[in-house]
C-alpha cells in the first residue's frame, strides 16, 4: 500500500531519494581518465581489452580529456617532474570526481624510494582507492572499480568531498 | 679477433694506452686529447666508428680501493663500428667538472642528449655543447643526483613545468624562421604542445611543435617525466636484486631486459651458463621480442585509426600471459633470470603451450596484415612519411628495428653473436627508405623471424640443469641449505652480500626489442655495483625524433611516435 504521492498517482511514478537516483547513474557510467605513465598502464590496456573488458562495469568510455571524465586512474610512477601536471589535470576534472592510485608506485612510490619519485600520489591529490601490486593484475583494477561504485552508493550529492585536502604542491 | 681489434685501434692511436675489457677496446686519453681521439676514431677508415652509443660518467669519490685515476670524475664515450664489430670506449679523467670536456656534438648527433644526461646527473660541462641543460630531472632541481655525495632520498619538489619557449625559438631560428618572420602579420606560427599526458604520447613525453598550418616547422621534445632513479637505486642493491628493477625498463618485454642484464654481469664474471639455460634465454628472448612488437604494432594501428587490428594483435599478447604466468608467476614483470642461469626450468608440456601461442600469434598477425598489407589508405598514410636516412639514423645512435628500417642491417645477433645465435637460421629484415611504413613492416617481419628461431630452439633444446653449479654465483639447492652448515652459509652470503664481481669497468650489450640495450658497470669488488648505467635504445631514438617530424604534418608526427616504440621506463629510467 503506497502512501503520499505514490498513493495519488498510482503506478505511473516511483519515488526515491535524490542521492539514490543520482548515485545509481554515476556508479554505472564512470568515465575514466587514464593517467598512464608506466608499466601499470600496460595492465590497464589488458583490463580494457576483450578478456577482462571494463565495459561490463560501465566504465569503457575512456576519455583523454579531463573535462569529459570523472574517474582518474593514475597508472604508474609519478615523479616530481610529473607531479604539477598530475595536479593540474586533477583540477581540470569537473566535480564529482574520484581517484584511483593503481599499483605500488602511485600508492607509495613502490620500489623507487629515491630522489625523483613521489612517495605516493596522495601527497599531491586526494585518493579514494589504492590498488596494490607491481603491477596489479587486471582483476584488481576491476575490483577497484567495484569498490568505487560501492563508495559512490554511500555518498551524498550535497556533500563536497576532500574539501580539507592540502597536498605538498598546494 | 680481439687482438686484431686492439691492434687496429692501437695503430690508429699510437700515443694512447689501449687495452681490452670484454669485447671493447678501452682507450685512456687526457682531456685535451679527447677531441682529437674521437675525431680520429670516427674519421679514420681503419676505425670508422660511425655510432656514438652512449656517454656516461663515473664519480670516484667513494671508491674503496685506490681509484684508477687521480681526478674525481671520469667520462666514458662508447663508440661502435657496426660493420666490423668494433666496440671502443674512450675514458677521460675530468678534474674540474665546471671546465669539463670538449663536446662531441660536432661528430655525432647522439652526443647532444648523451652529454646533457651526463651534465644533469653528474654536473660535468661540455664546452661547445649547443644546448646544455637538464634532461631527466626537472629544471628546478639543484645538485646532481648521481654524484656520490648526493643522498638518494633528498627529494626536490617541482612546482611548474618548463616552458621550453627559449628552446623552440632557438630551433625555429635554426630552421630559418627568424623573429621578423614570426612577427610578420601574414605568418601564423602556432605553438602546439602534446603531452606529457596525452593519448598520442603513449606515456609521458612532451612534444612541442611550432606549426605552420598543419606542418611542423620546428619541434623540441622533453623527456624525464618517468625518471625514477634506476641507476642510483641500483647502486644500493646486490646484483641479483637489480633483476626486478630491469623488468621495469622496457616493461613490454621485461624478460629481454632481465636476460640482457644478467648476461652483462656473467660476461664480466666469466661464468659460462649451461647449454639449456642458453637455449631457454634464446627462446624467451625471441618470444618477448614478438610480444614487444605486438604491442608496438597494435598501438600503432590504433593511432592510425585501425582499432580492429589492435584487437587481433593485442588479444594474442593477452593470451600469452597465460604461458608467462605459468612459467614465471607474474604477467608483466617476470624477474625470471638469475646470475648464472634462470629462476627455474620450463614446466612439463611447455613446448605445446608455446607452440599453440605461436600459432595464435601468427594468425593474429596474418589477420591484422590482411587489413593493411594491400590497403591503399594504409600505404598512402605511411609510405614516404617521416623519413630517416641511414646516415642520420646512425649519427643519432638509432639501433634495432628503427635503424634497420633505414636500411642498415645491423643486428647484434648477427654481428656480434652470443648464445649460439650464429647457429640459427634467420634473416635480418631491412627497410628501403626509413619511413613509417618500413619501421612497421620491419617489425612485422622480425616477428616472423623470431617465431622461426623459437621453433628451431624448441627442437634442439638439450636437457640438463639451468643454473651453473658454482657456489660463488648460484644459490645452493634447498636440501643443502636446510641440511648442511656449508649450504646455509653459502646461501646466506649470496643473499646478503650478493655475487661478488672483480673490480673494474665494463660494457656489455644485447639486441633487445628496441635495439642495443647496453649495461655499463663499474665494480669495486663488492656484491653491489659501484655504478650501473643503462644504454637505452629508446633514449637515442627519441633524440632524433625532431629530425624525422620536422617538415611533416602533425598527424604524421603522432604515428611516427607510435612506430618508433618509445617506452617510458627505458627512456627515462
Amino acid at each position: 500500500m503506497a502512501l503520499g504521492l505514490e498513493a495519488t498517482l498510482g503506478d505511473t511514478v516511483i519515488t526515491t531519494k535524490l542521492d539514490a537516483i543520482i548515485n545509481w547513474g554515476r556508479q554505472y557510467s564512470l568515465w575514466p581518465y587514464v593517467f598512464g605513465t608506466a608499466c601499470c598502464a600496460i595492465e590497464f590496456m589488458s583490463a580494457a581489452a576483450s578478456q577482462h573488458d571494463v565495459s561490463r562495469f560501465g566504465a569503457e568510455v575512456v576519455r583523454f580529456s579531463p573535462r569529459q571524465a570523472d574517474l582518474m586512474l593514475v597508472c604508474g610512477t609519478i615523479s616530481y617532474k610529473q607531479a604539477p601536471i598530475l595536479k593540474r589535470i586533477y583540477e581540470q576534472i569537473a566535480y564529482p570526481k574520484w581517484v584511483v592510485a593503481m599499483g605500488a608506485c602511485a600508492s607509495s612510490g613502490g620500489i623507487y624510494d629515491n630522489y625523483c619519485t613521489v612517495q605516493g600520489i596522495d601527497t599531491i591529490i586526494p585518493v579514494d582507492i589504492y590498488i596494490s601490486g607491481c603491477p596489479p593484475r587486471p582483476e584488481a583494477i576491476l575490483d577497484a572499480l567495484i569498490k568505487i561504485q560501492e563508495q559512490i552508493k554511500g555518498e551524498s550529492v550535497l556533500q563536497e568531498r576532500h574539501k580539507e585536502y592540502r597536498g605538498i604542491l598546494d | 679477433m680481439k687482438a686484431t681489434a686492439l691492434e687496429k685501434i692501437q695503430a690508429a692511436l699510437p700515443g694512447a694506452a689501449c687495452q681490452m675489457a670484454l669485447e671493447a677496446v678501452v682507450v685512456e686519453v687526457r682531456p685535451e686529447e679527447l677531441a682529437g681521439t674521437l675525431t680520429r676514431l670516427k674519421e679514420d677508415p681503419a676505425c670508422n666508428c660511425g655510432m656514438l652509443l652512449d656517454v656516461t660518467a663515473i664519480d670516484y669519490l667513494d671508491y674503496p680501493h685506490p681509484p684508477p685515476q687521480a681526478a674525481r670524475f671520469q667520462v666514458v664515450h662508447t663508440l661502435r663500428n657496426w660493420q666490423d664489430n668494433l666496440l671502443v670506449q674512450v675514458r677521460t679523467p675530468v678534474a674540474d667538472p665546471d671546465v669539463g670536456l670538449t663536446t662531441a656534438t660536432g661528430l655525432w648527433d647522439s652526443a647532444n642528449w648523451g652529454e646533457r644526461e651526463v651534465f644533469d646527473q653528474y654536473g660535468i660541462r661540455f664546452q661547445g655543447h649547443p644546448d646544455l641543460r637538464r634532461i631527466l630531472n626537472h629544471w628546478q632541481f639543484e645538485g646532481h643526483p648521481l654524484r656520490k655525495d648526493y643522498p638518494i632520498d633528498r627529494r626536490q619538489i617541482c612546482t611548474e613545468t618548463d616552458s621550453l619557449e627559449k628552446e623552440i625559438r632557438a630551433r625555429l631560428a635554426e630552421k630559418g624562421v627568424d623573429d621578423a618572420t614570426l612577427k610578420d602579420i601574414n605568418t601564423e606560427v602556432m605553438f602546439l604542445n602534446l603531452g606529457p599526458s596525452h593519448p598520442a604520447t603513449h606515456g609521458a613525453i612532451r612534444i612541442l611543435a611550432a606549426l605552420d598550418g598543419e606542418t611542423i616547422l620546428a619541434n623540441v621534445n622533453e623527456i624525464g617525466y618517468l625518471h625514477r632513479g634506476f641507476e642510483k637505486t641500483a647502486e644500493q642493491r646486490t646484483y641479483n636484486q637489480i633483476v626486478p628493477l630491469t623488468d621495469r625498463l622496457n616493461y613490454c618485454s621485461s624478460m629481454l631486459n632481465n636476460i640482457a642484464y644478467v648476461k652483462a654481469v656473467e660476461s664480466w664474471l666469466g661464468v659460462e651458463i649451461t647449454e639449456r639455460a642458453r637455449f631457454m634465454r634464446v627462446v624467451l628472448s625471441e618470444f618477448y621480442r614478438v610480444l614487444d612488437h605486438l604491442v608496438c604494432c597494435a598501438a600503432f594501428m590504433v593511432d592510425i585509426g585501425g582499432l580492429t587490428n589492435y584487437w587481433y594483435l593485442y588479444n594474442e599478447k593477452e593470451d600469452a600471459y597465460d604461458f608467462i604466468s605459468r612459467l614465471t608467476g607474474a604477467r608483466l614483470t617476470s624477474s625470471f633470470t638469475r646470475i648464472g642461469g634462470m629462476y627455474r626450468d620450463f614446466y612439463d608440456g611447455w613446448q605445446s603451450d608455446l607452440e599453440s601461442h605461436l600459432r595464435a600469434i601468427e594468425k593474429g598477425i596474418s589477420d591484422a596484415l590482411k587489413l593493411v598489407a594491400t590497403n591503399r589508405i594504409f600505404h598512402d598514410r605511411t609510405q614516404g612519411v617521416c623519413i630517416m636516412p641511414a646516415a642520420a639514423a646512425l649519427s643519432y645512435g638509432f639501433t634495432g628495428p628503427n635503424l634497420r628500417a633505414s636500411g642498415v642491417p645491423f643486428d647484434l645477433r648477427k654481428d656480434a653473436p652470443y648464445y649460439g645465435y650464429e647457429a640459427f637460421d634467420f634473416t635480418v629484415p631491412v627497410g628501403s627508405t626509413g619511413d613509417v611504413y618500413d619501421r612497421m613492416m620491419v617489425r612485422f617481419e622480425e616477428m616472423a623471424q623470431s617465431i622461426s628461431i623459437i621453433r628451431q630452439a624448441i627442437r634442439h633444446i638439450p636437457e640438463g640443469p639451468v643454473n651453473v653449479a658454482d657456489p660463488q654465483v648460484s644459490l645452493p639447492p634447498k636440501e643443502a641449505v636446510y641440511n648442511s652448515i656449508e649450504g646455509l652459509a653459502n646461501h646466506f652470503k649470496l643473499v646478503f652480500e650478493g655475487v661478488k664481481t672483480p673490480p673494474g669497468q665494463w660494457y656489455d650489450s644485447y639486441e633487445a626489442a628496441n635495439g642495443e640495450l647496453g649495461f655499463h658497470f663499474v665494480s669495486d669488488g663488492s656484491g653491489r655495483p659501484y655504478k650501473l648505467k643503462v644504454r637505452p635504445p629508446c633514449f637515442y631514438t627519441m633524440g632524433g625524433f625532431h629530425k624525422m617530424v620536422e617538415g611533416s604534418m602533425i598527424a604524421d608526427a603522432i604515428i611516427n611516435l607510435s612506430c618508433i616504440n618509445i617506452i617510458g621506463g627505458e627512456l627515462d629510467r
